[in-house]
């Protein structure tokens, strides 16, 4: 029999069970739209992610200093005084792999304009940050060497404390506001950013002068963070080696003891992020993986039916001339079509519900050639995997016996 | 014209079931020649079926000797059989088993699908030319269930035609049928034996019998009479003769 007799004799027995053969397919397209969509989900968060860490610089070198614990209490790392204004002049003045260095001193608290009042996170930098962490003032400017020196009170504003104190697209440069009942003047507000990957507003931020806001808003002597711009990505794990070592220095640690400070960089941050969206995107892809196995299953059982079912349509499909091998690749031919045609409707079904998820979760859904080329290879191996046993039983059938069967 | 078609010799069949051995078939020796028309008779379980299916090559003898046209039937493999049934026999079955949700045409063309000689054209045009052999051209889109049983077994006669072959095999094809329809599928026998194609046939009605041109009579798995029909009846001339309204068939 060639293969286009082969083929129609499949589709018009499949076409007589028109609801079964829907019913089966049905797990199929089940599996491979939940595998589909959850490799698009996964890849877009991935991307994703990787394009807003990507933005924040792939250079910059972050120093924290390090968890210390009490009793095996973590106490948090800003409670930590590990981080001194010296080690970041330490830094500017010894390291090579690094371009330009700024302290970071975090306070919280509300800030007032008029009857208008929020709560944020008030940074005090250097001037170096703005290109460290790829920041662009918008309007007015950035405070300058004499300000830092004399612990004057200015301030940078990012776009969210705009909004929330002066309203959409005003310009409050030149107007003062009070941060912890302290007047500070607004000399720049900054370009606005977006929300991060991990869901945080980059726009819900005031820069100051690091002493402004080292003295006179927390009151502390130690400084929160260092932020630094390797000279190159390349060059990050040598900037990191580099920092490590010149910190060690001068926090005189001894040989054996641990760091009191953690240094990173954004491209490390970026590998480890990828890493966990890929496990993340695998997991999903073997929990849908399952579903599509059951619905293969589904193919099995109802290939088994309708072996059964169709005893004697195999009898007397023997009896007119249908070798074994006929109707072996009959049956086959039927599991095939069921289990591609289920994966074609699934591919389709995946893609538009990645899209319909991925607009819910604000994220892009990116559906892979691969992975729909992997559906189908997968439909393909499950069609004769589990159409053959089932097809097996028919085609090793006896004629008379066959069709003598009730 | 009257070379030998089917040669059997001391042919046996046993089934075992559990313990049991039932001989159906205990030594049966016949010839069949071109053109003839065979009823086979006898009590029920006296093995006509049997000899039927293996005159058909459904059913493989236990002992003995199959010469289908001249070639030994028990010699050949599986597939080889297939080809022969494929293209040699035609079986009609009591239960007429046409395929469910299939028009009578794609049930006629079903034969010629396992046949890799045949073309699609070629197909369709040898289903057609068949159903109108047995005068249903106007059914040919018609499913089974809107057939009656007499039309039903005439697309089962079509199927057995379409593959033009040298024998055709029926096992009580008027079984489910009123006397009527019986006498229609016998006058279509005749017309076709006519044309020159070997039937053979089982029944247990004598008067249906009597429409071959000879009867092989069956007891225990044997034979234990064969005669030629010395009044055979016409098909044709007995249907004139009978009512149209066949109301007498409450048998
Ligand atoms: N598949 C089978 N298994 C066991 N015994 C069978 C089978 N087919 C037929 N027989 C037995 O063989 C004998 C002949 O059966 P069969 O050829 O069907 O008779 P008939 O068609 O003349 O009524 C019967 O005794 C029957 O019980
Ligand atoms: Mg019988």
């Amino acid at each position: 029999m060639n293969y286009s007799n082969l083929f129609r004799i499949a589709i018009r027995a499949l076409i007589r069970n028109k609801l079964r053969a829907f019913l089966t397919m049905l797990g199929i397209i089940i599996g491979v739209a939940s595998v589909i969509a959850m490799l698009a989900i996964g890849e877009g968060s991935k991307q994703k992610i990787r394009g807003q860490i990507s933005s924040m610089g792939t250079n910059m070198v972050m120093v924290m200093p390090n968890f210390q614990r009490r009793g095996g209490v973590s106490l948090g790392s800003s409670s930590s005084m590990a981080l001194k204004y010296t080690d970041v002049v330490a830094l500017r003045s010894e390291a090579t792999d690094i371009s330009s260095v700024s302290p970071e001193v975090r306070a919280s608290g509300q800030v007032i304009y008029s009857n208008q009042n929020t709560q944020t996170t008030i940074y005090g930098v250097s001037e170096e940050y703005l290109s460290i962490k790829k920041l662009e003032i918008i309007s007015g400017r950035f405070f300058n060497a004499n300000e830092l020196k004399n612990m004057s009170k200015v301030c940078v504003l990012g776009q969210t404390v705009v909004e929330n104190l002066f309203g959409v697209k005003a310009d409050p440069v030149g107007l003062s506001i009070r941060i912890k009942n302290l007047p500070f003047l607004i000399i720049g507000t900054l370009k606005d950013k977006g929300e991060s990957g991990m869901g945080q507003d980059e726009d819900d931020l005031i820069l100051a002068p690091y002493t402004t806001v080292q003295r006179r808003l927390a009151a502390i002597d130690y400084i929160n963070g260092i932020y630094a711009s390797a000279l190159s990505e390349e060059k990050s794990p040598a900037a990191i080696a580099e920092v490590t070592e010149i910190l060690r220095r001068t926090h005189k640690l001894k040989e054996s003891a641990e760091n009191d400070f953690r240094v990173m960089s954004q491209s490390e941050l970026l590998k480890t992020v990828s890493s966990i969206t890929d496990v993340m995107t695998y997991l999903l892809g073997a929990i849908a993986g399952i579903s599509l196995l059951v619905g293969g299953i589904g193919i099995m059982n109802i290939m088994f039916v309708s072996v059964t079912e169709r005893t004697r349509e195999i009898g007397l499909r023997m009896s007119i001339g249908g070798r074994g091998k006929d109707i072996l690749k009959q049956f086959l031919a039927e599991s095939i079509i069921l289990s591609i045609l289920g994966g074609m409707i699934g591919v389709i079904f995946g893609y538009l519900l990645a899209r319909l998820a991925g607009s819910l979760m604000s994220t892009v859904a990116i559906v892979k050639t691969q992975s729909v080329f992997l559906a189908f290879i997968v439909c393909f191996i499950i069609g004769v995997f589990f159409g053959w046993y089932p097809a097996r039983k028919a085609a090793n059938l006896n004629p008379i016996d066959a069709l003598r069967y009730e | 014209m009257n070379s030998t078609i089917i040669e059997i010799n001391s042919l046996r069949k046993d089934y075992h079931v559990g313990e049991v051995t039932v001989h159906a078939l205990r030594g049966v020796e016949l010839k069949i020649n071109e053109g003839e028309f065979v009823a086979i008779m006898g009590a029920s379980g006296s093995g006509k079926s049997t000899m039927l299916n293996i005159l058909g090559c459904l059913d493989k003898p236990t002992f003995g000797d199959y010469l289908l046209d001249g070639i030994n039937v028990n010699t050949m493999n599986k597939d080889a059989v297939a080809k022969l049934r494929n293209q040699k026999l035609g079986f009609v079955f009591q239960a007429y088993n046409l395929l469910a949700r299939t028009t009578a045409l794609e049930n006629v063309e079903l034969p010629l699908f396992y046949n890799p000689k045949v073309r699609s054209k070629d197909r369709k045009e040898a289903a057609v030319k068949a159903l109108e052999a047995v005068g249903l051209l106007d059914r040919m889109h018609h499913m089974p269930n809107q057939l009656s049983g007499g039309q039903q077994q005439r697309v089962a006669i079509a199927r057995s035609l379409v593959n033009n072959p040298v024998l055709i095999l029926a096992d009580e094809p008027t079984g489910n049928l009123d006397t009527r329809t019986s006498f229609e599928i016998m006058e279509l026998f005749q017309d076709l034996n006519e044309k020159g194609r070997t039937i053979v046939f089982v029944t247990h009605e004598l008067d249906i019998a009597r429409f071959a041109t000879r009867n092989v009579m069956f007891k225990d798995g044997k034979i234990y009479r064969e005669s030629a029909v010395s009044e055979r009846l016409n098909a044709r001339e007995i249907l004139k003769t009978l009512p149209l309204e066949a109301i007498e068939e409450f048998d």
